[in-house]
């Protein structure tokens, strides 16, 4: 099973931390920041495969991890994961993420992070892969974006701003919403 | 932004969202919504946030998708999982769960597995199951409902019944979704590890489907391709849930062989794609049919071929197939078909050891290099771990020195071979060489006379280094102070100089190693009268004297009496060599002479020559560490401590009780058996208040032919708390009949020692028994039938508890069979009859036993139609009274 998966940018700000195992705050905090220490400092093009640290538990959980730019994704998994099918699955969430916000960057992760957490719902829950068919997802999600947009085109038609209705498009809507 | 203006910009926010959700002015949804998001931001950011709940609660019950979506994510992202707050938001789920909206149930089936808690199973395990097997929920529905429910039966197993939705849950591998077979098998396979004569029939249905999957063409399953290969995913699900079960029956089974065949094929075909991804996801398959392969452990033919695989990757340019490789090839190693195929990379391995640039890599390697190391490399092995010790990372020292020295102890053929190995760890990583492995080469040395001379060469001379560890120092003065007269002949190291020698390093050294030295002055002073006077004055110097920790003042005031007022007879009594270590420890010698296969096959002659003794000696608990304190040096502990208790005999009758006990260990069983298959439990109690470490049970089968398989449903976790109870499971199949029992092999680090506890599983042929009723007719016509004089095996023996007529009754069903009543003549007389049931045949047991109370014996005669039955039926039941 899956215990756990952080996003953070090469400067170790955790962008997105999901635990599929109770831990305490601090413990999540310091977990992250271990975690950011094992991975920030090997090189490229080395295993992406690891023990994991002293505070998630060593002994049976692995740490998989890509490096995208200037972002990291790092799982947290036991043993009756495969290595490469996880390895596979981040591949899946970044290509899923660069589908839902056409070519995704960090500032996509910090402005929507609720977006990446609903994306993150729909492939893995519980800690269990839930479903690895990008299409699949996608569609989900856009089926969640349409539900949302029907929604606020009815609440936001008193929008004041010359552009009105248009609530995410709006610049000043978005500032505020923001 | 600096971090001071990053708190203050969020503490203004905080205020402000506050003061707006404390404001007399009701919120309208939207604003709610957006300050929730905000501060479900911050939490992110790594602040903490103590308000804001209710109000999520309040959107979580609204009926705009996107309040109740808001309302969802923060409650699970910052609800831990006891808070009181879960018991609001359990109205506003039930409403969901019943809406029929399938993006509200699935918002709130993830919430619950979000959650996850035990109020969350008591309010919701009944309705999950419901919803994920009816015929009218949703695809996607059901997938989150699957992965809930396993969720949910992670946290609370006790309040997730299993009922009748098992077999439909079992069907879901059949479903069109994709996606709904993976959730379904995550969900089999979880439950199947507990309840396996549950889930028995997945076997079948998820070898049909990997079946169709490895079969079909690269576009058939459309979305479900990802970049060519056909369901990755699923495909390693289905392989991981195979893992839990033994090999298939047959006609299943040829089918499975031919999939993992296809699979291996394709792994030699050219790629469809030169994208990383397409390989990535066709190996995540084959490293799955490959552990898959190793736990059957039953193809040679294919497991020959995984290790071919295996070979090809440990070359691969891509870092992460050659961990993998390393990793699955330490499996393999150790299943016999495969051990000589492994070694045959034994060359690769070494030099994964000398050029992988990452160290986890290089970890696998000595795991690899540890795994494969038999007698026939040992000293090429040993050799290259000892040269990768020089520059090894500081963090995986420790458990490089520990592998050399079992290593070199075990495959040891010329000791002084392994007195070099035992000083070279000491030199290169002194500090990571504890205490267990310095007290083993010395008594090794102390047992053998050939290396004696050998060794007090060999440590003088690494004494000679100007700046040696202190563990050389204690190996040193221990070894000098006995044989240090066998190098006394030669000038350059004569017993002065011994002395001088030693008593350069003394100053340096900690307290317990000075006190060693002293004993090593005392044994120098009988061993060599002409430096008495040199190390009299030694002794009396006010440094020692007068030493301020005690053991030191008294070591030297008393050696120093002893030295002046006994004779030399009595100093040459007191001062004698060190006998041999005890026969106990011997034992270990002779286990270390003999040649071992890798670390998990234990030996076979070793282990029914251990059993002989103890089947007389009862069930004795054997002492964890043998303490044999003997002059200078603390108890001893040693690394390898095996004892084997009693064969069982009181567990041939009953199914529970402590198989065996000791200061530290308690191991309880609970079995039960049906027909030739068999569950049992066995619970792990840690008697102590500290932990145990690296914690490894393994089975270890004596039979050459399977004719017992057992295996262990999952691993258990290495580290066992103090006072704590951990339970293993082990499925039995008997294939066909057998006398040995197998044997359960305990390993774990107690404080600093290492623990190796083997016990015979009470597994015997009678547990497979069915009790059959018959009349007294049937019983003779049958009886008669077996006449055949192989059939028949018949003891006569003294009784060796009161002859009871009740407590036979109940031992005779206690052992299986059915006890017939009214059916021998003599009423006095007891008849059974059962059939012993084994994969391949069906063996009808017939028995009778006649009690004489005057001359306090018994007749007992069996019959089978095979004679190997009859024997050991005889002889396990005659054991009993």
């Amino acid at each position: 099973m899956i215990k756990a998966i952080l996003i953070f940018s090469n400067q170790g700000k955790p962008w997105l931390s999901k635990f599929y195992q109770p831990y305490s705050e601090d413990t999540q905090q310091q977990i992250i920041g271990e975690t950011f220490h094992l991975v920030s400092k090997r090189d490229e093009n080395v295993c992406n495969f690891l023990e994991g640290g002293l505070l998630i538990g060593r002994s049976d959980n692995k740490l998989i991890y890509r490096h995208y730019a200037t972002l990291y994704f790092v799982f947290y998994v036991d043993s009756s994961e495969s290595e490469l099918g996880i390895f596979d699955l981040i591949q899946v969430f970044v290509e899923t993420l660069d589908k839902c916000f056409e070519n995704v960057c960090e500032l996509d992760l910090i402005f929507h992070v609720d977006k990446v957490h609903n994306i993150l719902v729909e492939m893995v829950m519980g800690g269990m892969v839930l479903e690895t068919n990008m299409n699949e997802i996608v569609t989900q999600i856009d089926t969640q974006n349409k539900l949302e947009k029907s929604e606020a085109d009815s609440q936001l038609s008193t929008c004041l701003h010359p552009q009105g209705g248009q609530s995410l498009k709006c610049e000043q809507c978005r500032k505020e919403y923001i | 932004k600096s971090k001071e203006a990053e708190i203050k910009r969020i503490n203004k926010e905080l205020a402000n969202i506050r003061s707006k959700f404390k404001g007399d002015k009701a919120l309208d949804g939207y604003s709610k919504k957006k300050y929730v998001c905000k501060l479900l931001f911050i939490f992110l950011l790594g602040h903490d946030i103590d308000f804001g709940h209710m109000e999520a609660v309040n959107l979580l019950s609204s009926n705009r998708y996107t309040e109740k979506q808001i309302g969802y994510l923060f409650i699970s992202v910052l609800v831990n999982s006891n808070s009181e707050l879960i018991r609001l938001i359990n109205n506003a789920i039930k409403n969901d769960l019943a809406s029929r909206n399938p993006t509200f149930m699935g918002l709130a089936l993830h919430c619950i597995a979000n959650v996850g808690s035990r109020e969350m199973a008591e309010a919701f395990a009944g309705e999950v199951p419901k919803i994920l097997v009816a015929g009218d929920t949703m695809d996607s529905v059901k997938q989150s409902a699957a992965l809930c429910l396993l969720r949910l039966y992670r946290t609370s197993p006790d309040l997730v019944p299993m009922g009748d939705w098992t077999s439909r849950v079992v069907h879901l591998l059949n479903d069109q979704h994709l996606g709904v077979v993976t959730a379904a098998t995550s969900l089999i396979t979880t439950l199947a590890q507990k309840n396996p004569e549950e889930f028995k029939t997945s076997v079948s249905l998820a070898v049909s489907r990997l079946s169709r999957i490895v079969t079909s063409a690269s576009t058939d399953l459309q979305d479900y391709t990802y970049y060519f290969v056909p369901a990755p995913w699923l495909s390693v699900k289905l392989l991981r849930l195979l893992q839990c079960y033994p090999p298939p029956d047959p006609a299943v089974r040829g089918r499975l062989t031919e999939c993992l065949e296809t699979i291996l094929n394709k792994a030699q075909e050219p790629p469809k794609s030169k994208k990383v991804q397409h390989s990535n996801a066709k190996n995540a398959v084959l490293f799955e049919a490959i552990s898959l392969i190793i736990h059957h452990d039953s193809e040679p033919n294919l497991l020959v071929r995984a290790c071919n695989q295996l070979g090809q990757f440990l070359q691969h340019r891509e870092t992460n197939l050659r961990y993998l490789a390393l990793e699955s090839m330490c499996t393999l190693a150790s299943s016999e078909f495969s051990h000589e195929a492994v070694k045959t990379h034994i060359d690769t391995v070494i030099n994964a050891l000398k050029t992988e640039r990452d160290v986890s890599v290089r970890q696998r390697a000595v795991d690899l290099l540890y795994a494969m190391c038999d007698r026939s490399n040992a000293q090429q092995i040993v050799a290259e771990m000892l040269s990768y010790l020089e520059t090894a990372d500081y963090s995986i020292r420790e458990e490089i020195v520990l592998k050399v020295a079992i290593l070199a102890e075990k495959y040891a053929v010329d000791y002084a071979w392994y007195v070099d190995t035992i000083l070279n760890l000491i030199r290169i990583a002194g500090d990571y060489v504890s205490e267990e492995v310095w007290y083993r080469v010395i008594q090794i040395v102390i047992n053998r006379d050939d290396v004696q001379g050998y060794a007090a060469k060999t440590v003088f001379e690494a004494l000679q280094a100007p700046a040696c560890h202190e563990n050389l120092v204690k190996v040193g003065g221990y070894i000098l102070g006995e044989f240090g007269n066998l190098i006394a002949g030669d000038p350059r190291s004569s017993p002065l100089v011994q002395f001088n020698l030693l008593h350069s390093k003394f100053h340096l050294c900690s307290v317990p190693t000075r006190a060693l030295l002293l004993s090593t002055y005392i044994k120098f002073v009988n061993l060599f009268p002409e430096v008495k006077t040199t190390i009299q004055d030694v002794l009396r110097s006010d440094s020692q004297l007068k030493n301020a920790d005690v053991e030191l003042q008294q070591r030297a005031v008393e050696y120093l009496r002893l030295s002046t007022v006994a004779s030399t007879d009595i100093l040459a009594t007191v001062l004698e060599e060190m006998p041999p270590f005890p026969e106990r420890e011997s034992s270990i010698l002779a286990k270390l002479k003999k040649k071992k296969g890798p670390s998990t096959v234990t030996d076979l002659e070793d282990t029914k020559r251990e059993r002989s003794v103890d089947v007389n000696g009862g069930p004795e608990p054997a002492p964890a560490s043998t303490s044999a304190a003997v002059g200078p040096l603390p108890a001893f502990a040693f690394p390898n401590n095996p004892c084997i208790s009693a064969g069982g005999f009181e567990f041939v009758c009953k199914n529970n009780g402590v198989l065996f006990e000791n200061q530290l260990l308690q191991i309880g069983l609970k079995s039960e058996f049906r027909q030739n298959l068999g569950r049992m439990f066995i619970f792990y109690g840690n008697k102590t208040s500290t932990q145990f470490l690296n914690f490894t049970p393994t089975l270890i089968s004596l039979h050459a032919r399977a004719s017992l398989c057992l295996f262990l449903t999952k691993p258990v976790d290495p580290t066992v708390d103090g006072g704590a109870q951990v339970q293993q499971v082990v499925n039995i199949e008997c294939v066909s009949d057998f006398t040995e029992a197998p044997v359960l092999n305990i390993q774990f680090r107690y404080g600093g020692t290492f623990q190796n506890v083997s016990v015979q599983l009470p597994i015997t042929l009678n547990k497979f028994f069915q009790p059959t009723e018959m009349s007294s007719q049937d019983f003779f016509q049958r009886w008669k039938q077996l006449s055949n004089p192989q059939q028949e095996v018949q003891n006569i023996f003294k009784a060796k508890h009161p002859m009871d007529t009740e407590i036979t009754k109940a031992k005779i069903i206690g052992f299986g069979s059915a006890l017939l009543e009214e059916v021998d003549p003599n009423p006095a007389n007891f008849v059974g009859a059962g059939i012993i049931h084994t994969k391949t045949t069906q063996i009808g047991c017939l028995l009778r036993l006649e009690p004489n109370l005057q001359a306090q014996m018994y007749r007992l005669t069996l019959r089978t139609s095979k004679e190997t039955v009859s024997q050991r039926l005889c002889e396990l039941l005659s054991q009993q009274f």
